[in-house]
């Protein structure tokens, strides 16, 4: 009996989640530099299509909150995925490198190939697949540790930031440009980014969906695992590859926003509980609702200058990352 | 169901554990792994539960090398309750249990009637039923075991391999263990391999005693055969008197000093 209200109440967080961030979604489209009334926008959208309103609405609020909930969604869901097979809270895609590998490999495009932009997302993922399975070799001694992997993750990471610096020494001229990648930013984000992101994403959402409760079999532990008749090795490298690719998939589109990976998994698990199977959809809604209000934070603030969304997350994150590790340590 | 090792050799490294291992258990039989510490008995377990790859040798399910049956299939004739195990702080018992039957569910698809019915069982067999709403790290040590137990049961394992399941337990504790893990085997016929520490306790609840020296199979046979002033002299290194344990019919012994 109990099982089935922790059901029924874990289905009420679930719905709670979803709520918000659908509320996210529309505080986000109505807030912004331009000020627009709700009223205005249903006319907006629904009937004055030539309108500047329309075109703000339509080409630059709309792509722009769109983008930042399946960056949210996909940095969260890498995170909470990472955090699961590691059993470390700390694990993020920021610290184990694989934000890293596909900002290097942005960096170098958006700087020393600016012509070949459209490459971008392409070559986030090759970063992010490389640094992870470079992570993955580092930790490989007769089965994959989790201590080692996180320690081999922080190396790569610094080694691959040290590589990001110095390009920017290099070319100093390039690097105003490049601020709002360096720190994660969603200015200037249009329906080409929906693009860029949209595919990766939705793939990686519903292959998690349907294998989320492998998850929580791995959290009994690798021999627990084993003896249930799952391939411990096989299934965590699967997991890690999903979480790279939507790792890598949000850092093309709006660079290296840190702590989202980190935050939003660990109070989606204090709402709903360790259960992947209603962590995974939880963490969808909560990520996609942290972005779209930090972002909206990040338009609004000191309108009409807008900062970047990053910002808003460390200087939120920042706090919460030390609030755990003294909490860790009780 | 039958468990058959053959010639088995496990590395870690380039540092040989077991040497050549070879043993063949019978159905419905509880087997107990005993040997000093570092012996490899502890590997033996996790080899058999293929936790480790072996580098020669193989081991067979009724006859049938488990290289060449599928993890899953494993799993549901071969449960395991390893020494480490972990489990988040909000799942409750019957959420435990529920994981037994991951072995069982086909892709995509939620628990059935039967899987359920299933988990109840297991819960009721292990006295847990009362506890299931419970969350599992607010359990004292033997109800915690007795959790896991459930998990495996729920499996419907024909063979359960058990590494140390009472070590950190009260006596009190590692009594309420074995005699489960005994009526298991007897109501259910489950074939039962354990590695105890405790040979008093591994003479009394073991039909057969498999003894681990050194990475080198010692001796195998009834805790009669087994335990004897040889044995505790030459592996243990104690002197020890030995007597008959006339009610449970097995014999104990009493360490008097270490062997000089």
């Amino acid at each position: 009996m109990n099982q089935q209200n922790e059901k029924i109440k874990k289905s009420a967080i679930l719905i709670a989640c979803m709520c918000f961030s659908i509320t996210g979604f529309f505080i986000s489209i109505v807030n912004g530099a331009v000020k627009i009334s709700f009223v205005e926008i249903v006319n907006a959208i629904f009937f004055e299509e030539a309108t500047v309103n329309y075109q703000i609405i339509m080409n630059v609020r709309l792509p722009r909150t769109i983008t930042a909930s399946l960056v949210g969604t996909s940095l969260a869901l890498s995170g909470s995925i990472l955090q699961g097979i590691m059993r470390n809270p700390l694990a993020s895609p920021n610290i184990i490198g694989v934000s890293s590998g596909a900002g290097l490999m942005t960096l170098i495009i958006l700087i020393l190939f600016p012509d070949y932009y459209f490459l971008a997302p392409l070559s986030a993922f090759i970063g992010a697949l490389t640094a992870t399975l470079f992570i993955y070799f580092l930790a490989w001694k007769q089965g994959v540790a989790t201590t080692r992997l996180i320690l081999a993750g922080v190396a790569v990471s610094s080694l691959l930031g040290a590589g990001n610096n110095a390009i920017m020494t290099f070319y100093p001229d390039k690097v105003s440009g490049v601020i709002g990648f360096m720190v994660g930013g969603l200015s200037a984000t249009n329906w080409k980014h929906v693009d860029m992101i949209f595919p990766y994403a939705i793939v990686g959402i519903i292959l998690l969906l349907l294998i989320s409760n492998k998850l929580n079999i791995l959290m009994l532990g690798d021999e627990v695992a084993t003896g249930l008749g799952l391939n411990v090795e096989k299934t965590k490298f699967l997991f890690i590859i999903i979480s790279s690719v939507l790792a890598g998939a949000a850092v093309s589109v709006v660079g290296l926003l840190g702590f989202v990976g980190l935050i939003v998994p660990h109070i989606t698990r204090q709402l709903i509980g360790s259960d992947y199977r209603f962590l995974i959809p939880a963490t969808i809604f909560t990520g996609s609702a942290v972005v779209i209000l930090c972002d909206t934070l990040a338009r609004v603030m000191f309108a009409p200058v807008e900062i970047p969304v990053g910002i808003i997350m460390s200087a939120l994150g920042a706090p919460f990352f030390l609030y755990l590790l003294r909490r860790k340590k009780e | 169901m039958e468990l058959k090792v053959e010639g088995l050799n496990v590395f870690y490294g380039d540092k040989k554990i077991l040497n050549d291992i070879s043993f063949n258990i019978k159905s419905g039989e509880i087997t107990t792994i005993i040997g000093p510490n570092g012996s490899g008995k502890s590997t033996l377990i996790k080899t058999i539960s293929r936790y480790l790859k072996p580098k020669g040798g193989s081991i067979y399910l009724d006859k049938v090398n488990i290289n060449q049956i599928n993890t899953k299939e494993i799993a549901r004739n071969l449960a395991v309750l390893p020494q480490v195990k972990d489990v988040s702080s909000d799942i409750s018992v019957e959420e435990l249990v529920s994981y037994g039957r991951y072995p069982h569910l086909k892709f995509g698809k939620r628990l059935s009637k039967e899987d359920k019915e299933i988990i109840e069982w297991a819960l009721e067999k292990t006295g847990l039923l009362e506890m299931k709403d419970r969350c599992v790290v607010t359990l004292s040590g033997g109800e915690r075991q007795r959790a896991w137990i459930a998990m495996s049961l729920a499996q419907k394992p024909k063979i359960l391999l058990l590494d140390e399941p009472t070590t950190f337990l009260d006596i009190c504790y590692q009594f309420e263990v074995l005699e489960l893990v005994k009526e298991l085997n007897k109501t259910l016929g489950i074939t039962v391999v354990m590695v105890l520490h405790d040979l008093n306790q591994a003479a009394r609840y073991s039909d057969k005693m498999l003894v681990i020296n050194n990475g080198d199979l010692w001796e195998y046979g009834e805790p009669c055969e087994i335990v004897s002033e040889n044995l505790l002299k030459n592996i243990f290194k104690i002197d020890a008197d030995i007597y008959e344990d006339k009610v449970n019919n097995c014999p104990y012994f009493i360490p008097r000093k270490i062997t000089a």
